[in-house]
């Protein structure tokens, strides 16, 4: 028996309604076609919000050396080569693009003396690459897009007598399920988050663009939205995740008070000239230069504060090295006892920076620190440690149409897709990735639509899909989402974290089952209206296919990269970085295969040195110079 | 542990409600929004509120707290005495819709009226060359969170359900100044559509908004109060009046 259900049609539905899946909803609309929006917060309140010091795009404004093949090159160092090449292409060479075009959108970034837009230096990118404002970039992205948006209902509202006839935002939803008929997409389906009554879309093509799963973690910069949602609806309709094993531990995050632990601290900090130092006052980054990476980094304080004011004659300071290696500093400074009282390092700008420019170029920081933690960080230092911030692995998608390898009619872009950053990303490519991606994730629907037509939903899919929502309510007494929330993010912390081992990663898998099975049983107190135990109950069980996920790609892969620490197989692998590993779900549970990485291309093999891609690649890679 | 905190929380839909005693511990450095989060993960699952970030970027948890707007994220319980009891209510100007969350509909729908940026048409995307102090006064606007604080605030809204229609609200006084002040933006005559369209003119300034935004946007003094003065200007000053006449006839504006 099916509940009076709310029922809609639309040629594309975008599920997310941050960076991507706007970029993506507006790509559509302008195509001509019909798009819903589906959030599930408020419209503008995304936690692309939270992005703070830039988005990275070789425009060349500061540094005219710049350009597509050095952000390339960038982007596939930071990753240690298991980027999908063909994304990092594109999305190098197409970022430009897209930070213009949100000028003509109203956006405003911050300018440099000629009036163009000012680019910021940032871990990983070799000259300055960053447009942003001030340290509320994602904001600003945010909102011209919201606006946008806006403007195209405007237009509508103009031509047809309607602003949401052909685009619409449906806020404070959630989505339980990608309906299928005849094995493509034909809808998405869901619930009204104030009131728990259904919601049926019905869509030849969805664009899942949800982004990540740091509410899976204990400490984390994410906000409660970030539960993996894309990647368990993905999975569950039958589309692919790559390299679910790399998480990127942001090396900066508040480490007190309790309260705030994990709240994010920009890289500008670092970007703008903040040391970090350990509880001897050491500067210890020096010591953690990895070999791939020592003749682009100075090794002594001198030549690291001169590239502050000369760039070409200077080696850079190792604070700006990419985050995983910044991360893994911090984390055995704090093991060895040089740590803070609370566990953390410290994050010193004031010595570099008058408390004037400080407060204009990191303002929402210095706001931060004073309001949270008591702190005036243009007088004092801060405690910063590492916060789980950014999944790298995602839904396997085609990088030019951002179409999910596995289902027809299934789009990902941004965060909850794989491949663009390999085994770890450049703090300010995935602003970019989200205008690159989600921009040919819209166009890639579109393409799809228009050569497919509708598929429509039959009565018996949304039966099982309702009644799968009424589920918890059925049942008394059962266990509490809050409670097994709380489990599994304690065997992340613990067993999946920064660093991990073969026997920690098998005892999170099994725990990780233990609480699937328990999470069966879920009961909900209260009614449908607005309630967050009920909510909680269904982002649980994504949290859980994600950490599932995880936890199996990180036990195969023996060896460390990126965003994957093995403490019992310390150091890189050639072999390994052949390597991606696929999650699929059968019904039951996670399984994992292993798949080659498309290997690069002559042209793109050429754009390096060989002798650094020695330091990555196998012998006979190298001789190969390439895969045509 | 730190302290034992006594709360007030209101409890209930747009139908009836009321506020309900709660008793629960609080550490140290805990702000009011990790408390409510306590209440729910251990006395009341079914508590409705309203968070992202939880870093006071968002603007999502706003709501009152003793009978002050604010930020539950940004709100530390610190602030508060020992034996004090902290009241949380939701927020006053919008509907309820269960305990602490609202429908803040009005707000988007007020962000529909406001006319988009328009780009000029003959400048290319990467051409447009702005100085850094022209950009910063509409990136002070910009700057804005959407929490509706500044909206739930404002007594002409807040006491005043009639006015809602035709009145916009401080947060899009702001919108409207940040684009009249927009090196680019072609439309001309956002401050005469805040006057005519958007009800500037039943502001009677009395920063109420300015004093509650998170932000510390200077809502009034540096979009309301500029707004209100050059409306007056174009609409009495006898020789701007009678340019602005000829202007319209000759198709310039």
């Amino acid at each position: 028996m099916t509940q009076q259900i709310e029922r809609h049609k639309y040629d594309i539905v975008v599920i997310g309604a941050g960076g991507a899946g706007l970029r993506a909803a507006v790509e559509a609309r302008e195509a001509g076609l019909s798009v819903a929006i589906v959030c599930k917060s408020l419209f503008g309140k995304a936690h692309t919000v939270m992005a703070e010091g830039g988005a990275a795009a070789s425009m060349g404004n500061v540094n005219d050396n710049d350009n597509w093949m050095v952000h390339f090159r960038d982007t596939m160092r930071g990753g240690k080569f298991l980027n999908h090449y063909r994304m990092a292409e594109l999305h190098a060479k197409e970022a430009p693009d897209r930070i213009w075009e949100l000028e003509t959108w109203g956006a405003l970034f911050d300018r440099t003396k000629e009036g163009k837009i000012s680019q910021r230096n940032f871990g990983g990118h070799e000259y300055p690459r960053l447009a942003h404002v001030g340290d509320r970039t994602g904001l600003e992205l945010i909102r011209t897009m919201q606006q946008r948006i806006v403007a195209l209902q405007q237009k509508d509202g103009r031509d047809f007598g309607d602003p949401e006839k052909n685009i619409r935002v449906f806020a404070e939803v959630t989505i339980t399920e990608i309906l299928k008929e005849n094995g493509k997409v034909a809808g998405a389906y869901g619930y009204r988050r104030e009131n728990g009554e259904e919601v049926l879309f019905e869509a030849p093509a969805v664009v899942i663009a949800t982004g990540g799963v740091g509410k899976t973690f204990k400490i984390t910069s994410n906000s409660w939205e970030g539960t993996g949602d894309g990647h368990a609806l993905a999975l569950k309709a039958g589309a692919n995740l790559v390299d679910m094993e790399f998480l990127q531990f942001h090396p900066t995050g508040m480490v007190w008070p309790l309260s705030v632990k994990g709240i994010l601290v920009t890289e500008s900090v670092r970007g703008e000239g903040g040391i970090l130092t350990n509880s001897l006052g050491e500067r210890f980054m020096f010591k953690y230069i990895p070999d791939v990476f020592k003749d682009k980094y100075a090794d002594n304080e001198a030549e690291a504060d001169r590239w502050y004011v000369d760039q070409d004659n200077n080696r850079r300071p190792p604070e700006l090295l990419p985050r995983d290696e910044v991360a893994r500093a911090i984390n055995s400074e704090v093991k060895a006892g040089r740590g803070t009282e609370h566990g953390g390092v410290f994050l010193d700008v004031s010595k570099r920076l008058s408390a004037e420019v400080i407060k204009k170029r990191l303002p929402s920081m210095w706001h931060q620190f004073y309001e949270l933690a008591g702190v005036d960080i243009t007088k004092e230092a801060m405690e910063v440690g590492p916060t789980c911030h950014y999944v790298m692995g995602g839904v396997e998608v085609d990088p030019d149409s951002a179409a999910a390898v596995g289902i027809d009619g299934l789009f990902a872009a941004g965060e909850v897709a794989g491949g663009m950053h390999g085994s770890n990303r450049l703090g300010g490519n995935s602003l970019t990735d989200l205008l690159v991606f989600g921009r040919r994730a819209g166009m890639g629907a579109v393409a799809y639509v228009k050569s497919h037509g509708q598929n429509p939903v039959s009565e018996s899919t949304i039966d099982k899909a309702a009644a799968r929502i009424a589920a918890p309510f059925t049942r008394v007494g059962g266990e509490n989402a809050y409670s097994l929330h709380q489990e599994l993010q304690e065997i992340t912390h613990n067993l999946v974290g920064i660093i991990r081992t073969g026997a920690e990663l098998a005892e999170a898998i099994e725990k990780i089952a233990e609480i699937r099975k328990r999470s069966a049983n879920i009961s909900v107190t209260g009614d449908r209206k607005f309630n967050p135990g009920f909510h909680l109950a269904f982002d649980l069980d994504n949290m859980l296919l994600v950490a599932e996920s995880t936890a199996k790609s990180a036990l195969l892969r023996e060896e460390s990269r990126g965003g994957h620490t093995r403490d019992d197989f310390p150091g890189m692998n050639s072999t390994w970085r052949q390597v991606n590993h696929i999650s699929s779900f059968d019904g039951e549970k996670v399984n994992i295969k292993s798949q080659p990485l498309p290997a690069l291309p002559k042209e793109l093999f050429d754009l390096f040195d060989v002798h650094e891609l020695e330091k990555y690649m196998t012998p006979e890679e190298i001789s190969k110079g390439g895969s045509n | 542990m730190a302290r034992t905190l006594k709360l007030r929380i209101w409890r209930g839909s747009d139908q009836d409600g009321a506020l309900q005693d709660v008793t629960v511990e609080a550490n140290s450095g805990e702000v009011v929004l990790d408390i409510i989060h306590r209440v729910q993960a251990t006395q009341m699952g079914d508590l409705a509120v309203r968070w992202n970030c939880k870093a006071g970027k968002c603007g999502s948890c706003s709501m009152e707290i003793n009978g002050k707007p604010r930020l539950a994220c940004m709100t530390q319980v610190s602030a508060y005495a020992e034996d004090e009891v902290i009241t949380i209510t939701p927020l006053r100007a919008f509907p309820v819709i269960k305990d602490l969350v609202t429908d803040v509909s009005f707000n988007y729908k007020k962000a529909l009226e406001v006319r988009a940026y328009e780009h000029p048409a003959d400048l290319a995307p990467g051409e447009a060359r702005m100085e850094q102090i022209d950009v910063e006064r509409s990136q002070e606007f910009r700057k804005c969170i959407e929490c509706f604080l500044c909206q739930n605030t404002c007594h002409v809204i807040r006491d005043h359900e009639e006015n809602k229609k035709s009145f916009a609200g401080p947060r899009f006084f702001i919108r409207l100044a940040e684009l009249d002040m927009h090196p680019l933006d072609t439309l001309r005559n956002r401050k005469q559509s805040a006057q005519e369209e958007h009800g500037l003119g039943m502001c009677n300034i009395t920063k109420c908004c300015t004093e509650v935004c998170p932000e510390h946007i200077r809502i009034t003094d540096n979009a309301i109060i500029p707004m209100k003065e050059r409306v007056v200007d174009v609409k009495y000053d006898p020789l701007r009046w009678l340019g602005s006449v000829i202007r319209k006839r000759e198709g310039i504006l």
